[in-house]
Parts: structure tokens; sequence; C-alpha cells
């Protein structure tokens, strides 16, 4: 016997999302707040190409062969492809600890530390775990109030907790971490290799056509040209530099946050224990190993406030926006189809409450970014 | 419709002792006490393992070997979506040379792996769990960082047992037990 609103909102969680990302499609894409620079890499790689396919691949066609515009083509759209796949996709983000699980924890480290007077800024907070016969360090993130797993580093951009955080890259306008790496770094192993074959065509376009009217009137017939050869010749400094440089950290399985803060180097460190000592193997895991679905249910229901505090003694109605809080899309519509049966509703429903994005402000006041991680802009100074 | 009634006659009632449950009664007429948190095991790398220390607060709610096994089960489950080895080569090289367009159609190995610890979880929980007054959530719905063990109390038996006993006076939904 509830007073229900006329017409429900759905809202989904990733309106709810705390940290600095924007979403678009309803949630299916994922990326940071500036893309701009993202919309510069597109240009870039659109606009060669388009000159390419329309200048010379039309003379090279005829000349040479049709195999070239073929080729040129399936680099490209493998380019563009996994462009998109790293630009739009989860790059591995930690969700923040829901406010049960930050108490739970801030009494475990109370429990060890003891409690510190106001005002004083309270130790680290690190845990040691030994892994592979290497002790490794566990951060707590203040922010995200969780304790980062190895390898995870928060993006001081994104405002998030990355797995496996290799970088913040403002071309692609996302961070590249675990689920997303492997995509970056097709992406730039094809763009090195477009960038290489339009540069290597247009030499020997420009080669063959001086040939019958001359140099100067080859330029001016295709002025295109120029502009092409100038593009590739400083995305092949950078690219390529940086696709080498990747291939040696995949080697080595290492992140590019890792060797900036030279984790693994030195004397007095640790060695790596991600490794496996074989490049093929490390290769192998990097590029080709299984792949973590996103963990942040992005397009999953939320349940309204407002509803709820409706609801009464007398909860269920038929086909209403009733399903549980924190329900995955996938499971959506077998749960509805559950609680109409009146059997077992998911476990997840019932500690609903934990959702509070009233504390969330609050904590955030007391937590500026604690130890800011070099990291991001380290890395974004390399780009 | 759903009308709670008709709902519980289903499985298992509650007795005025108050141990018996089943999970649409834990929802509707138990409070949560408290919870339990169980965290990763990272001993063995990044790969996604939890630990399977038995929790002080379920030493009174249920045998340590079955929550040690469901926990050992859990980890095997994980390990075997993680596990690096020839099928999850082809699938990744595969997925890589059509350009990962494959995904549109196609669930991976890991997703496949999840749904079943979905599934045996939810198993769990009617079997073993909420007939002891707790409840597991899925570590999926919390980043894969914890295992969340929901505590519960009967509104009929006051608050007399575990709630006090516990430190983790974050205790949740605050309703916890009659006052």
């Amino acid at each position: 016997m509830s007073v229900m609103v006329a017409r429900k909102k759905v809202v989904r969680k990733w309106e709810k999302l705390p940290g600095r990302n924007t979403f678009c499609c309803d949630g299916r894409i994922m990326m940071a707040r500036q893309k701009g620079i993202f919309y510069l890499t597109l240009f870039l790689i659109l606009g060669t190409c388009a000159l390419f396919f329309a200048f010379e691949c039309r003379y090279l066609a005829v000349q040479l062969s049709p195999a070239i515009p073929v080729f040129a083509a399936v680099l490209f759209l493998f380019a563009m492809a996994t462009l998109l796949r790293t630009s739009f996709s989860d790059p591995g983000v930690i969700p923040r600890a829901l406010p049960d699980e930050a108490a739970f924890i801030e009494m475990e480290i109370e429990a060890t530390n003891g409690t510190v007077p106001q005002g004083q800024r309270p130790p680290p907070r690190i845990k040691n775990f030994q892994i592979n016969n290497q002790i490794v360090k566990l951060k707590y993130c203040y922010t995200c109030k969780i304790f980062r797993p190895p390898r995870a580093s928060h993006c001081s951009i994104c405002d998030n907790c990355v797995e496996r955080f290799d970088h913040h890259c403002p071309w692609v306008g996302n961070c590249v971490g675990k689920r997303n790496y492997r995509y970056f770094y097709l992406f730039i192993l094809s763009l090195s290799l477009l960038t290489i074959y339009i540069f290597t065509f247009n030499i020997v376009y420009v080669a063959l056509k001086s040939l019958k009217i001359g140099f100067l009137n080859t330029l001016k017939e295709t002025p295109g040209t120029v502009l092409e050869v100038l593009i590739c010749f400083f995305t092949l400094w950078s690219v390529v530099g940086l696709t080498g440089f990747h291939t040696f950290l995949v080697a080595l399985n290492q992140t590019t946050n890792e060797d900036i803060k030279g984790s693994w180097t030195g004397k007095n460190r640790v060695q790596n224990p991600y490794s496996h000592g074989n490049i093929v193997k490390n290769c192998c895991e990097v590029l080709c190993g299984p792949l973590p679905p996103s963990v942040l249910d992005r397009r999953g229901i939320l349940q309204q406030e407002e509803s709820t505090a409706q609801e009464g003694p007398c909860p269920r109605g038929p086909g209403t926006q009733e399903p549980p809080a924190m329900q995955g899309p996938r499971q959506a519509e077998e749960s509805s189809m559950k609680q109409q049966d009146g059997s077992i509703p998911l476990p997840s429903a019932v500690p609903a409450p934990s959702l509070s994005d009233t504390e969330m402000p609050e904590e955030k006041q007391r937590t500026p970014g604690e130890v800011p991680v070099p990291s991001p802009d380290a890395g974004r100074a390399e780009h | 419709m759903g009308a709670a009634p008709s709902a519980v006659g289903t499985s298992g009632t509650v007795s005025q002792s108050g141990r018996v449950h089943s999970l649409q009664e834990l929802r509707r007429s138990a409070s949560l006490a408290t919870k339990v948190f169980v965290q990763r095991d990272y001993s063995d790398g990044t790969t996604c393992q939890f630990q399977t220390k038995f929790p002080p607060e379920l030493e009174s709610r249920i045998e340590r070997q079955l929550f040690e096994e469901t926990v050992k089960t859990l980890n095997g489950f994980y390990a075997e979506a993680e596990k690096i080895g020839g099928s999850s080569y082809l699938e990744g090289c595969l997925a890589c040379a059509t350009a990962y367009f494959i995904f549109l159609c196609m669930e991976t190995h890991y997703e496949k792996v999840l749904k079943k610890i979905s599934k045996y979880i939810q198993d769990q929980n009617e079997k073993i769990y909420a007939p002891r007054g707790l409840l597991l959530t899925d570590p999926l719905e919390r980043g894969m960082r914890v295992i969340e063990i929901s505590i519960y109390e009967d509104r009929c038996s006051s608050g007399s047992s575990s709630s006090g006993s516990s430190s983790s006076s974050s205790g949740g939904g605050g309703g916890a037990g009659g006052r």
C-alpha cells in the first residue's frame, strides 16, 4: 500500500559513480574527462588516412598493385578498432569501498596502529605481503578507502584506483590499466605499422611520379602528400619509440608506473615477482591472457531512494522498479521473474542502504588526495 | 502478488527459538546485526584469491570446515577463470585476429566462470548460510575486493548473541535488533 510516483526514471549506476569519468551511450562508454587530445588523435589518423586513400592509393593501385590500399585499409581498421577499445573501455577501475567495508578496515587499522590524536596526520597505512618470496607493500588509498592490490595505483586525473595501472594517456583519453593494456599496445603497434606504411608509400609515390612529371609538379598536383609525410615523420619518432618501450615492458611484465618509480630496479629493491622469467611467457600473459570483465557494472539499475522510503510494510508490487539494489543487467530479468514466483531473492539485495551518497562528500573533505601518485603526471610528460 | 505470508511457507519456518531461516525470512523478519569482510590473499600474486582464515565473528554461527570449504571452492573457481594456458591463449589470439569484434557476440571464459560462481554462491546461501542466519555476497558486487558476509539476528531473539561481542559497530542498517 505505497503511494507510488506515477513515473519512475531508471537510474543506472554509472550516473552515481564517484570519480572523474565521463560516460556515454547510457554507460556503455567510459572515458576520462578531458577528451580534447583524443579528438586530435582521431583527427590526425582519419585525416592522414583519408588523404592517403584519396590521392596516393589511386595512383599506386594502378601503377603497382591493388593490394596496397587493401593492406592500408586493414591496418587502418585495426588501429581504429583498438584505439576505440582502449578509449572506451573500463581500464580496470576498482570501485570504492562501501561505508561498511571502509569502517571495518579502519577498525582493523586502528587495532594495529592505535588511535592517533586529533590534528596529527596518521602514519601512512601499509600492509606487507609476501608474494613469490618477495615482500610487497600494499598501500592504503585514502580516497577509495581500500588497501590497493599489488600493482594498482590511484590515478589523480580520473580519481580512481586502477588495477595494474600503467599510465594515464591523454592521447586515448583514458587510463591504461589491466583491462585495456593489450588494446593500447596493439593500437600503438598497428599505428606504428600504419605510419611506416603510409610514409613508405608516400615516398614511393613521389619517386614514381617525379620520374614522369618532375618533383615540383608532383607536389603541386597532390599537396596533401607533403602534409602526410610531415605528420608521419613526427608520428614515427614518437609512436615507434613508444612501441619499442612498451615491447620492452611487456617482455619483462612491468608497467610504466613501476618503471618510472624504479620499483624493481636498483640494488636494494625487490626483483619483479610478477615476471615469469621467460619473455615469451610474459608476452603471452600480458597480451593473450584471460581478460577479467569490468566490476563496475555501469549499466546496472540503481534503486531509487524515494521508492524505498515509501515502501512501508508491503514491499513488493508487480512489475515496478522493485528489483533489489545493486543488480546487474544480466540478473535483472532473472530476479524479477523470481520475485514474482515468491522464491529466492538475490543475496545482494539485503544490505541495501550501503550506497550512502551523503557520506561520501564529507569524507572527501578529509582526504585531499593523500600522497599524490607521481606516475600519471610523469606518464603524461612522457607523451 | 508476492505477498509475504504465502512465500514463507515454501521453505522452512521460523521457529520461536529462532535459529532456522530461509532466505525470504532473512529479509523480512531478521535485522542486520553486522558484516564480516573476508579479504583478498595476495600471496600468490595478483590473482583473485581470498583468505581462508576463519573470522572470529562467525565462530558461533557456522562450522569452520564449511566456511573454509566455501572459500576454497571459490578460490578454485577464480583460479580456473584466470588460468593461463592453451585455451586462454587461443581465445586471446582469436579475439585479436578479429580486432576484438568477436567479444560483441561471444562470452569470454572468465565471464562464464563468473556465472558459475554466482550460481554456486546462491546455492550455498540457500543450503548452508541462510539457515544459519548468514548471507554471502558475491565478490563481484564488491569489486572483487572482499567476500562480504552479513550476519543477521532475529527480531524475536532480541540482540542477545554475537552482535554484542562484535567490535565492528559499523553494523550497517542501524536497526540492529529490536530496540
